[in-house]
């Protein structure tokens, strides 16, 4: 406790009880967050089938976001043959996007990429995936060879450069991805409990209560930070894949 | 050198003295990731002054740059919770 005020600890913010099922499987509130993220997508990509030639309604918002996957994300990253893997980066931007965007929406006030398994879940699919690409464009051995030993290199450097090389592609990459949205969604959760819960107990106190307006403006400026990360760790996440994957496809030579 | 290893398992397990350490790792590990992003910025905002039709293209590796040096603080305060618990 500082200054008299009940902070909740990390686990009661974070691991929420099951309000469905019991002890092997159970629905708890980040499930649910996961669901709807799921099914949003696949209901707003169903109402969107309509082939109109103008589009209009749900076919104009997800032509835009296929646009902007397909602009921003895939011809920086991985050119215009990079166009094939747009379905996959269409759907980690979508998944990831919703389920960040869950914690400033009112009453489910939980980001689902706040708990480490889905986030890591996605940096190893990401992994098998570039690595898998790199496999199939260029052989395994070719693979292996021009990643581990890059060209270009003085070969008596290739005992110092080798071993970085293999450290930073293959295990740094996933781990980095990982953490990178997990602590991303983590910290601004607890960001906004934390301005919520002096909030809510300035509001019952003596004279200090004048300080009322400062987290409060706080939890409203933080609450569109929030907005703003989601989106931005979401776009991070894609262009990152879609770094890696290209750097598979298309090896400096 | 036992000995140290015995000391330091001892100062693991009282809880006060390890949350100090644990927020002073996250505060200094801080101070390098937040002068990376502001450079990187502030050197990208200047390309896009020069060349304000390379603008997209700057912005794009700017998010790129920012997202590396940011996972380096965000693996700091993931640190910081492994070492207050």
């Amino acid at each position: 406790m500082i200054l008299g005020l009940e902070f909740p600890s990390l686990p009661h913010i974070t691991n929420w009880p099951e309000f469905l099922g019991g002890d092997t499987i159970g629905v708890n509130k980040v499930v649910l967050v996961y669901f709807l993220a799921v099914v949003i997508t696949i209901a707003l990509f169903t109402m969107a089938n309509k082939k109109q030639m103008v589009p209009s309604g749900a076919q104009n918002l997800a032509e835009i976001s296929v646009e902007f996957v397909e602009d921003q994300v895939v011809m920086p990253t991985m050119g215009t043959d990079g166009l094939r893997w747009t379905p996959y980066l269409i759907s980690l931007f979508f998944f990831i996007f919703l389920t960040n965007i869950f914690e400033v929406v009112p009453l489910i006030q939980m980001p689902g990429n706040a708990r480490i398994a889905v986030p890591m879940f996605l940096a190893l699919l990401t992994w098998v995936l570039f690595i898998g690409a790199g496999f199939k464009a260029q052989g395994p051995l070719g693979y292996l060879k021009s990643s581990l030993f890059p060209p270009g290199v003085p070969k008596a450097l290739y005992v110092l450069v080798t071993p970085i090389e293999f450290v930073s592609i293959f295990l740094v990459r996933p781990f980095s991805l990982m953490v990178r949205l997990f602590a991303n969604l983590l910290a601004g959760h607890i960001l906004l409990v934390t301005f919520a819960v002096l909030s809510a107990s300035l509001v019952t106190a003596k004279w200090y209560a004048i300080f009322l307006p400062l987290p409060v403006l706080g939890v409203i400026f933080f609450t569109a930070f929030e907005v703003l990360v989601s989106f931005l760790q979401a776009y991070v996440f894609a262009l990152l894949a879609g770094v890696y994957i290209g750097s598979s496809l298309h090896p400096e030579h | 050198m036992l000995s140290t290893l015995s000391l330091l398992a001892q100062e693991a397990s009282s809880g006060i003295d390890n949350t100090g350490l644990a927020a002073l790792t996250y505060g200094l590990g801080a101070i390098g990731p937040g002068i990376g992003i502001g450079y990187l910025v502030g050197q990208s905002v200047q390309a896009m002054a020069r060349q304000p039709e390379a603008a997209g293209m700057v912005r794009t590796t700017m998010f790129l740059g920012i997202a590396f040096v940011e996972a380096l603080a965000l693996i700091g305060f993931v640190v910081f919770f492994l070492g207050q618990g």
